[in-house]
């Protein structure tokens, strides 16, 4: 807890550095076709109340039956966050009144979580990396959606959402700025796309966090927290933590003390604003909810989750480190989001040697294709070129058939129009001279055609590069550079 | 016809099979006696023409041989019980003209075997209460007087329209549901029998909820085997029901005049109370006497925690109700009273849609779960009621088949004779009650003598988990002993 603080993570402030304490609550939804206590759907965006059941609305005498999908799903991602995994948990009701909550409580797992402790190790920008602890992961109900635009004074009530399970995810306080926050839930959300646990669609608040935050001097105890709720974007939370830091130090700064409170963040004004005071918290007097026996499983169950469990974006990476002598970095890039190594990992299958064109595969998926997607605005799911055509076009240049440069070109056409690669290089006469023979010939006449040149070459021999660049002109390109320039350099005499 | 009403339910099933009379007839004539006794107020729902078209349709399929075990029964059924499109309300103003959109599953179950719906029974609103005054539709009637008189008493509760409907004979049999005693309890009061089965025998779908580890449905009759017969059509796993347990459901019928030889029976020191009637003394010896001259050995067993089980159970019960109503806001179904923002439409809806009795204890339920007052009140609560499942499971550990108590402290009491100002005595009705819904375990009353003034007074046989089967040979052995109970009619 009282590591040594970077000084590059203090704010300054009037009177002394400050540090910021954080901790996360990331609420996820989970992936499963129906809700967590009823067979009702989870889809998305259907007509309002379409996807009620009886349980879902409360009705007299509904009962809840435990979803074992659900349950999977939130052991799997305990697994993936390396927690303890719970054979014993217990589900409590969290009891209050909302329109938007048609039973009057929540079930939730209050005292026993199916998940206990796990960690998450993130990665910077500047190339540290900090783990931050998991307190607990547990399943809960989500709620409704009131509909305040439909009537000039009523409020309706939208059900389609409430049941649906939600996976919440309490961190440690152990993340020190928001840079590190954002980090974190972005590593979260790629672990859960990962898993497949959760499809981390912040938009349509699949992924939402509550963010506590509170200041202290370096080495003191932790302040008093304030907790910011239901932020929906990773940019919001970095904007949220910041503002809110910093209203933090100027009350304590000008001698004033910090109100636990629940706060709200604008996104427009990029501002907190009280919730509600500590004094005006609910009491949710919590208990067990006596509809639903404790959930039990045995380790087998979990031992066989744990066996079907995915690669995770960590391993990955340090297998593309491993295997292909990839970069961190490229690593790293490649591994953030499910998409993108899976398709790498498609063109790694598709290569003829990858173990000796992986690296320069990296390299394609990267610098060209995502760089060409990102310009156009495209994601990877809608690029014109395939893992098999960018593989066909790696093969091209690691066989030597054709040079990085032309392959530049087959990448456009291959963006462009379409077709295979190989099939391209042949029709279009694309390929590479090596035919010494060929490349002497061009050689010959350049060197006869500029006595001049020759002179200043053999006087200085940098100037030899001329001669390549003029031969490379002359075979459109085609001629292999190595060639050319060991044949300069004997017909030059360097 | 009216005779057809004082049939046992399974004279009317043979009469049935060897079409001695149609379903129709025998509906017909329990419809007849539900309109002439209005005046009890045992049902707050009549439902004839479904009555008439269940019967017609059973008659059909009995004629085809296809009747079912209830072929053409007609029953009353609580108005807990959610009945599709008919209405159903808890007795509760807050429910309004309720249809639920699908059917309980125990009501389900009964319909699937041929049973016939005669409509809705009166009970305590939302069960909360000993004597069905608390209904929104008013208090139920015992059929029984005391000899002499003619004041109204109450029937007991909550199921007090079914034990009133049973005792009357304004149905073959009932269900009813028990939390603290509410089919006991009344069964007693109007010399009928009324078994709890074991938490999880039967499903709670499509049951309102008053207290859900407690609340267990169960049936009335005006025999054991009567009732026996009903528990095994209701009785049965649900998926839709987590807490329903999944074991075969046996013919409880089997069990009728299976010999009691040799099985031990406890009779619990503890539940001698101070200042107890001599009259409930005596019968409480008296029953212990005829399961001895059928063979059975009496032992004197402890349970030492009995006296925390009624303080206990206030705390569990509203604890568990006041979460179970916060469903019924006025937002979705239901009464609604508006208000001018969502609190006040909250806060009107619930004050105008409860009654005392159940705001009572939501408060109650409310309080003892609130922060800094749960680990005295609702914790404790959970620690005793461990102690009183572990008293039970003892005692079964030595060797005991099944313990015989006294089903009630007293007999039917009159109409506001105990809605005073202490809701503690009433609440005392359930004392020897509470601790099987407490422990989980099966329960039956049997009606076993007459007290001074002429009305009925029950004994209770507590069973093993699961093991209802003993507790209907025992009950009938006391049956056989102490005859029937059929009230003079006074009414209609």
């Amino acid at each position: 807890m009282n590591a040594p603080v970077k000084s590059v993570k203090l704010i300054k402030g009037a009177t002394s550095d400050w540090e910021m304490v954080i901790g996360l609550e990331v609420h996820a939804q989970v992936t499963s076709n129906s809700k967590l206590f009823s067979g009702a759907s989870t889809q998305f965006g259907g007509d309002p109340n379409s996807h009620v059941s009886l349980v879902d609305a409360a009705m007299p005498g509904m009962l809840p039956v435990i979803n074992e999908e659900a349950v999977k799903q939130a052991v799997r991602t305990g697994l993936g966050l390396k927690a303890k995994i719970n054979l014993r948990s217990v589900f409590d009701r969290k009891n209050y009144f909302y329109p938007d909550l048609p039973q009057g409580y929540q079930i939730s797992q209050y005292k026993s979580p199916v998940v206990g402790e796990g960690e998450v190790q993130v990665d910077l920008d500047d190339g540290d990396s900090v783990t931050v602890g998991i307190e607990r992961l547990h399943l809960e109900q989500d709620a409704g959606k009131l509909l305040h635009d439909q009537h000039p004074t009523m409020t309706y009530a939208d059900l389609n959402r409430c049941g649906v399970a939600l996976m919440e995810i309490v961190s440690k306080p152990d993340i020190r700025s928001s840079e590190q926050a954002k980090a974190y839930v972005s590593k979260l959300r790629t672990i859960l796309r990962y898993l497949g646990t959760c499809d981390g669609d912040m938009e349509k608040g699949s992924l939402r966090a509550d963010v506590n935050v509170s200041v202290r001097k370096p080495g003191e105890p932790f302040g008093t927290r304030c907790e910011i709720k239901n932020v929906n974007s990773i940019r919001f939370i970095g904007q949220a933590i910041e503002y809110e830091a910093r209203r933090q130090i100027g009350i304590l700064e000008d001698g004033g003390t910090i109100d636990q409170e629940t706060r709200l963040f604008d996104p427009g004004k990029g501002e907190t604003r009280s919730m509600r005071s500590k004094e005006e918290a609910h009491d949710y007097r919590y208990f067990p909810d006596p509809d639903l026996l404790p959930l039990e499983f045995s380790q087998d169950f979990v031992d066989q989750l744990a066996a079907a469990l995915p690669e995770l974006p960590d391993q990955k990476k340090a297998r593309f480190i491993g295997e292909f002598a990839l970069t961190p970095y490229d690593a790293a890039v490649l591994v953030s989001e499910r998409e993108s190594a899976d398709f790498y990992e498609a063109v790694l299958a598709a290569l003829a040697d990858k173990a000796r064109d992986g690296k320069l595969a990296a390299n394609w998926v990267i610098n060209e294709l995502f760089g060409r997607l990102n310009k156009e605005g495209k994601d990877i799911a809608a690029s014109p070129v395939s893992s098999a055509q960018l593989a066909a076009i790696v093969d091209l240049i690691g066989e030597g058939t054709i040079s990085g440069k032309i392959a530049k070109d087959l990448f456009e056409i291959v963006w462009n129009e379409g077709g295979d690669p190989r099939a391209l290089v042949e029709a279009r006469g694309m390929k590479q001279v090596t035919d010494t023979g060929a490349i002497e010939k061009i050689v010959d006449e350049i060197v006869a055609a500029n006595p001049d040149k020759v002179a200043q070459a053999q006087a200085k021999p940098a100037l030899a590069g001329w001669f390549v660049g003029q031969v490379m002109k002359a075979s459109g390109g085609k001629a292999n550079p190595q060639a050319v320039n060991d044949l300069i350099k004997s017909k030059l005499g360097l | 016809m009216t005779d057809l009403t004082s049939l046992t339910l399974a004279e009317a099933r043979d009469g049935l099979a060897h079409k001695t009379f149609t379903s129709v007839e025998l509906t017909d004539a329990h419809l007849a006696a539900m309109e002439g006794a209005r005046a009890l107020n045992a049902y707050v729902l009549e439902t004839p023409d479904q009555a008439r078209a269940m019967a017609r349709d059973a008659d059909a399929k009995i004629a085809k041989g296809e009747g079912g075990p209830l072929g053409g029964i007609p029953l009353g059924i609580k108005d807990l019980f959610a009945t599709r499109d008919v209405r159903t309300t808890a007795c509760s103003k807050i429910l309004g003209d309720f249809k639920p959109p699908y059917e309980s599953t125990v009501t389900t179950q009964l319909w699937r075997d041929g049973a016939v719906m005669l409509g809705k029974l009166n009970n305590d609103e939302f069960a909360m209460g000993s004597s069905n005054e608390t209904s929104c539709f008013g208090p139920v009637v015992n059929p029984w007087r005391r000899e002499g008189s003619d004041a109204k008493l109450v029937p007991g509760g909550s199921s007090g329209g079914s034990a009133s409907a049973v005792a009357a004979g304004l149905c073959l049999g009932a269900t009813g549901t028990d939390t603290g005693g509410s089919i006991r309890q009344p069964a007693a009061f109007t010399g009928i029998v009324g078994i709890k089965p074991t938490y999880g025998r039967c499903s709670r779908w499509g049951i309102v909820a008053f207290a859900s580890s407690l609340d267990q449905a169960g049936p009335f009759a005006r025999t054991v085997r009567d009732t026996a017969i009903l528990l095994r059509s209701m009785a049965g796993h649900d998926p839709k029901d987590t807490t329903s347990v999944d074991c075969a459901v046996p013919d409880y019928e089997a069990a009728i005049g299976k010999s009691v030889k040799g099985l031990r029976i406890g009779i619990p020191k503890e539940y001698r109370l101070d200042g107890m009637s001599s009259e409930i003394d005596r019968l409480w010896s008296q029953g212990a006497e005829w399961l001895k001259a059928a063979g059975a050995e009496l032992v004197e067993v402890s349970l030492p925690h009995t006296k925390y089980a009624l303080p206990a159970y206030y705390i569990v019960a509203p604890a568990e109700a006041s979460s179970n109503l916060a469903r019924y806001d006025g937002v979705r179904y239901g009464a609604r009273v508006d208000g001018n923002n969502i609190v006040e439409m909250y806060e009107n809806t619930r004050a105008a849609g409860f009654g005392a009795e159940v705001k009572r204890r939501v408060m109650i339920g409310t309080y003892v779960l609130s922060a800094g007052y749960y680990d005295a009140y609702y914790l404790r609560a959970q620690k005793v009621r461990t102690l009183i499942k572990k008293d039970f499971e003892d005692c079964f550990a030595q060797g005991v088949h099944a313990i015989l108590t006294p089903a009630t402290p007293s007999a039917a009491f009159g109409i506001g004779e105990k809605t005073g100002a202490d809701p503690i005595e009433m609440y005392l009705n359930d004392i020897f009650t509470v601790t099987v819904n407490m422990a989980g375990l099966p329960g039956i009353a049997v009606p076993a003598g007459k007290d001074a003034q002429g009305l009925p007074l029950g004994l209770q046989l507590i069973g093993r988990p699961f093991d209802e089967e003993t507790l209907f040979s025992l009950g009938e052995v006391i049956e056989q002993a102490a005859g029937h109970f059929t009230p003079t009619r006074w009414w209609g």
